[in-house]
């Protein structure tokens, strides 16, 4: 089971360290990130496995959300099944 | 696998375009319920409900955040009343609609639909009760939806019950006259009504559903658009190609969300309503689509054709993207809950002839439309009749909600708020249809063969 987190805003110090940090907090482990800084745009997708979380995953996204509020950024957490089920036959 | 093109899609459609899953909807039969003391059925109604849908609004809460998707309504159906009314004679129904809303305040659910009777072809006991105290119980409850089916293709077209309609959507209007006569917002008049619809105000659970089931409506009118927009110069095929494939889309969310609340309430999944429907939002409009398409305004001459093709590819697209589908399938087109039509019929180019034309080619009917609070009940059954006779010909659904705006008249407005959203008041013709309409007894079924 994997989540997709996505990062889209203004480029500051520490923003992958931060997402990373609560994904470590709760267990979720980083498969994949891509990234790109276009000007001062920040743009990242990151894959975690979330099949061995160690909270409730709904939490997960509240914290997320939160740290986007905090830092001025976009971020959403989606169940990866979304895209999956979306995007191919 | 997984691309960055179709995440930011995926993200893009809910973000910017107003892609949500309109509702899940939780049919749940009350056939165990009846008794001849009306208090004892009223206890057996609220005790299951409650008991079967208790989890409904916070597992779709849970789904909303795991899958980053808003659920918009989580709303329940239930099995018409005016079955259960039939068991207990000389009680007043209304007793159940308040049952119904107390259950509805418990869940926490948005709409309890299926205060309804379904007399195409007569009345059985306990429906007139039923239809003549729909007045006061959409003036007494916030939460109930009310709908009457009035005919079928296979039965013809009650036309006493088309004459009594047309009294209820008046009474109720001035019922509730005080508050934007929101009473008829909540009343739909069927013709070949479905019993697995998701989408108020007119979902009940139909008898032959199981005892409980999840059906989803999803919606996404602005998705459709935006798609639009970028082919500015695409012929007719690519452009039904491009509905298809938005839609195929949009259904599969529906799917994927439909299935999941299944499998955590242990709930059967029943369908998913491959819909259009749009909201007073900006950007969430279906008269906006048949703009894209290249109308300079929706009601033009070219709507009924545009409309024609956008509800055919929506339904090819749905179809293949999930499992079941049901209710009511195709594009909605409410007046008073599409920014779009509310434009239209305010520059006048919108009439409510165009929107009966509209309504042959497309799901449901004249929806949400305001008319002048002077209207004769009688003119209200004359509409209901003639979109009953569109439904019935055509083997479709056809419905009719409409609001006699009381003590307002043509270029006025109503305003509902919320997902209701504001409706400017209609002209309707003056003309009298009374002696057709007390003619009273039942138009023929009719043939199926010679189709000309």
């Amino acid at each position: 089971m994997k989540a997709v987190i996505t990062v889209i805003g203004k480029d500051t110090v520490g923003i992958l360290h931060k997402v990373s940090g609560i994904c470590a907090e709760y267990n979720a482990n980083v498969v994949e990130v891509t990234q790109s800084v276009m000007q001062d745009m920040f743009a990242m997708i990151m894959l975690v496995d979330i099949s061995a979380i160690s909270k409730d995953f709904s939490e997960m996204v509240d914290r997320m959300t939160s740290l986007g509020e905090e830092l001025g950024l976009s971020i959403h957490t989606m169940h990866e099944d979304i895209f999956n089920s979306m995007h191919s036959i | 696998m997984l691309n960055v093109y179709d995440i930011l899609e995926t993200i893009r459609m809910i973000q910017d375009e107003c892609l949500d899953i309109r509702t899940i909807t939780m049919g749940i039969s009350l056939l165990d319920c009846i008794d001849t003391d009306i208090d004892k059925a009223c206890d057996k109604v609220y005790d299951k409900i409650v008991r079967k849908a208790e989890r409904l609004v916070p597992v779709g809460q849970q789904i909303e955040k795991e899958y980053g998707i808003p659920i918009i309504n989580k709303r329940i159906s239930v099995t018409p009343i005016a079955m259960l009314a039939a068991a207990c004679p000389g009680s007043n129904p209304v007793k159940f609609a308040k049952a119904l809303q107390r259950a509805a305040d418990t869940c926490g659910v948005n709409f309890i639909g299926g205060y309804s009777a379904l007399v195409h072809k007569g009345f059985s006991a306990g429906d007139i009760e039923l239809i003549r105290s729909i007045p006061e119980a959409l003036d007494v409850t916030d939460n109930i939806c009310s709908s009457v089916n009035i005919g079928s293709t296979k039965s013809g077209i009650n036309m006493d019950a088309v004459k009594l309609m047309g009294q209820i959507v008046k009474e109720s209007a001035e019922r509730t006259a005080d508050r934007d006569c929101i009473g008829p917002a909540k009343l739909v008049v069927f013709c070949n009504a479905p019993e697995d619809n998701p989408f108020m105000a007119g979902a009940f659970h139909g008898v032959g559903e199981p005892d409980c089931e999840i059906n989803v409506g999803v919606s996404g009118p602005g998705v459709v658009r935006s798609a639009l927009s970028k082919y500015p110069d695409a012929s007719i095929d690519e452009v039904a190609d491009i509905i298809k494939k938005t839609a195929f889309k949009i259904t599969r969310m529906g799917q994927l969300v439909g299935a999941r609340a299944s499998e955590e309430l242990g709930v059967p999944f029943g369908i998913v309503d491959l819909s259009l429907a749009p909201t007073p939002a900006v950007g969430d409009s279906v008269a906006h689509i048949l703009e894209e398409i290249g109308l300079e305004t929706c009601g033009t001459h070219g709507t009924t054709a545009a409309l024609a093709l956008l509800n055919d590819a929506v339904k090819k697209g749905g179809v293949m993207a999930s499992s079941h589908v049901g209710g009511l399938s195709g594009a909605f087109i409410p007046v008073s809950e599409d920014a779009g039509m509310i434009d239209a019929a305010v520059k006048g180019v919108l009439s409510l002839e165009k929107l009966e034309a509209m309504t042959a080619v497309c799901s449901v009917g004249l929806d949400m439309i305001a008319v002048p609070g002077d209207i004769a009940p009688e003119t209200i059954s004359a509409i209901i009749a003639d979109e009953a006779a569109i439904g019935m010909v055509n083997t479709k659904t056809t419905a009719v909600r409409l609001i006699p705006a009381i003590g307002k008249k043509e270029g006025d407005t109503l305003e509902f708020g919320g997902l209701l959203g504001s409706g400017p008041v209609m002209s309707v013709k003056s003309s009298s249809a009374a002696k057709f309409i007390n003619r009273g007894g039942r138009i023929p079924a009719p043939m199926h063969s010679l189709k000309n």
